[in-house]
């Protein structure tokens, strides 16, 4: 397989000026059944060189999984009286669901801030396009309280080094993906970073939908929620009534 | 066991949820509640959002109070005409409810609310019932046997016009206090996911005046009719409601509650009353602490949609 890939590459290389990136994956759809309990996305695929002559210096690589965007509000706690009460709140017009990046080394290691920001890649680079009006400092604190608080619902990951480098040509990144993921159209990024600026970029989309039972009740629940509820109820009902009979029948 | 749950999107351990269903079923067989005040906080440590957790729970508790209402029933312990007036109220108080719930979301303080009338509830309830279950016990010890107070209503109560006979729960009011009663519970059993048990029985026996032999039988009677409708309301309006969370709550719940029946028949009734002020004393307390300590967490995040 990698014998033969790296002939591919020998084979289709020389023509370009420019060095490419061919990317596959382990699956493009992510079924969501009964028993999800999470995933692992494996990203790999090789780099194609001008002339088929890898350079001295080993690539970069940054691998990037982004989920789909939506408008949310984040607040912030504080004491009133005692307890403590969501007072201040910021909306941000897009932030991703899901937003996973693997690099080869981390990323400020990688690009500068200006290229960072620009091809968003790195937590501290997203851009959620604040809505509320405050001054760019509290914006700052309420995106990294959001930041910080889907890096530890594990919606947000950064991989400092999960991307591995074979020969400087082979390219592999393995990306987890928590339970509690949105569902959705995700894109998968994949960059080639050489000498601080981004030579190549591949996409490739992914689908993490819920399947079967899960979906047809998730529909259900939405699409006819009167009749959703209904059933909801009937079903305790007969639950709970069931069990009385049975106490009742078992009892001496 | 991973499950993952369509609604609330997220993979649980079925077996804890089951477990956590038991142990609220056995103990709501054990002292006649319902059990919904255990079951909401308990899945909002577990990690549940809490809209889901309060709606499922109200389909929970329809679940656990239909069987223990019918064999009520059967024994001639349901005042149906009475329990007409309360569930009329309760649909009142359920509308209302999920009103309050709506504008609460909007302001983004449901956590917050939920949490703070849990405390006041739970506390207030709780310590009332610790005052008199020791006192009871007190006494017991020296040997006195507590008169039995006599059966009135609130002196409020009967000031109120258009009084009607309730001749099975011998009482001679006006619906518009039972009504009141109904409505109130209401509203908690949309903002809390209880039935409500804990507050509507006291309220029955004082504040109505209720002969103490029908109170428990028509308040479950009421409590299924408006869970029920909670969950249609949280089903239709929100889409909130877990009907596998609910299930296997039950599962847990059904069986949880035959045990408990069992166990309290060993113990002394005095006995289990202290129990039971004990247990919602420390969600009320676990509660409070939840709220004044500084959180671990000081940002949350809500979702434009949902």
């Amino acid at each position: 397989m990698k014998r033969l890939l790296l002939l591919l590459l020998f084979l289709a290389a020389p023509l370009q000026a420019e060095p490419r990136l061919v990317t596959d994956m382990s699956q493009s759809r992510i079924d969501i059944s009964y028993r999800f309990a999470g995933a692992e996305l494996l990203i790999f695929g090789a780099i194609q060189y001008p002339g088929g002559i890898a350079p001295e210096e080993a690539p970069g690589i940054a691998v990037v999984l982004r989920g789909p965007m939506e408008p949310l509000t984040v607040r912030k706690k504080a004491r009133v009286a005692g307890i403590w009460v969501n007072t201040e709140a910021v909306r941000f017009e897009s932030a991703p669901g899901f937003y996973a990046v693997a690099t080869t080394k981390p990323v400020r290691d990688l690009l500068d801030e200006r290229n960072a920001a620009i091809y968003e890649i790195g937590l501290q680079h997203l851009q959620l396009s604040p809505a509320t009006a405050t001054d760019p400092e509290t914006t700052g604190t309420f995106q990294d309280g959001l930041v910080a608080l889907r890096t530890s619902e594990n919606l947000f990951v950064e991989q400092p080094y999960g991307v591995l480098v074979t020969d400087r040509v082979l390219y592999r990144a393995r990306l987890p993906i928590p339970s509690a993921v949105p569902v959705g159209n995700y894109q998968a990024e994949i960059y080639l970073i050489l000498d601080g600026k981004v030579r190549a970029r591949s996409t490739a989309p992914v689908i993490i939908d819920k399947t079967g039972f899960e979906r047809d009740l998730f529909v259900f629940a939405h699409k006819h929620s009167f009749f959703y509820g209904l059933l909801a109820v009937m079903l305790a009902l007969l639950m709970g009534w069931v069990a009385g009979e049975i106490g009742r029948r078992s009892q001496p | 066991m991973d499950l993952y749950l369509p609604i609330a999107e997220m993979s649980v351990n079925a077996l804890v949820i089951i477990a956590l269903g038991g142990l609220v079923g056995f103990l709501s067989g054990m002292f006649g509640v319902g059990g919904g005040f255990l079951t909401t906080p308990l899945l909002i440590f577990y990690g549940i959002p809490p809209a889901i957790a309060v709606a499922s729970s109200a389909t929970q508790v329809t679940g656990s109070s239909v069987s223990g209402a019918l064999s009520y029933y059967r024994r001639g312990q349901v005042d149906m005409k009475m329990g007409a007036v309360l569930v009329a109220g309760g649909l009142l108080g359920s509308v209302i409810g999920s009103f309050v719930f709506r504008w609460l979301k909007s302001l983004g303080q449901v956590d917050v609310t939920i949490a703070l009338i849990y405390v006041v509830f739970l506390g207030t309830v709780g310590a009332l019932m610790l005052k008199e279950a020791v006192g009871v016990l007190l006494e017991q010890r020296r040997g006195v046997v507590a008169p039995r107070k006599a059966r009135h209503h609130h002196p409020l109560i009967a000031s109120l016009p258009m009084k009607m006979r309730f001749p099975k729960s011998g009482v001679y009011i006006s619906p518009l206090a039972p009504f009141a009663v109904g409505a109130g519970v209401g509203v908690l059993t949309v903002i809390m996911g209880v039935g409500g048990g804990f507050i509507m029985v006291p309220a029955m026996l004082y504040l109505l005046g209720m002969a103490a032999s029908v109170v428990v039988g028509t308040s479950l009677f009421q409590i299924v009719f408006v869970t029920a409708v909670a969950t249609l309301l949280h089903a239709t309006q929100s889409q909130s409601v877990d009907i596998l969370l609910a299930l296997l709550l039950l599962l847990g719940g059904v069986a949880g509650a035959q045990f408990g029946a069992r166990a309290a028949q060993q113990l002394q009734p005095e006995r289990l009353r202290l129990l039971l002020a004990l247990i919602v004393l420390g969600v009320a307390i676990r509660l409070a602490i939840g709220l004044t300590w500084t959180p671990k967490e000081l940002f949350s995040i809500q979702l434009a949609l949902g």
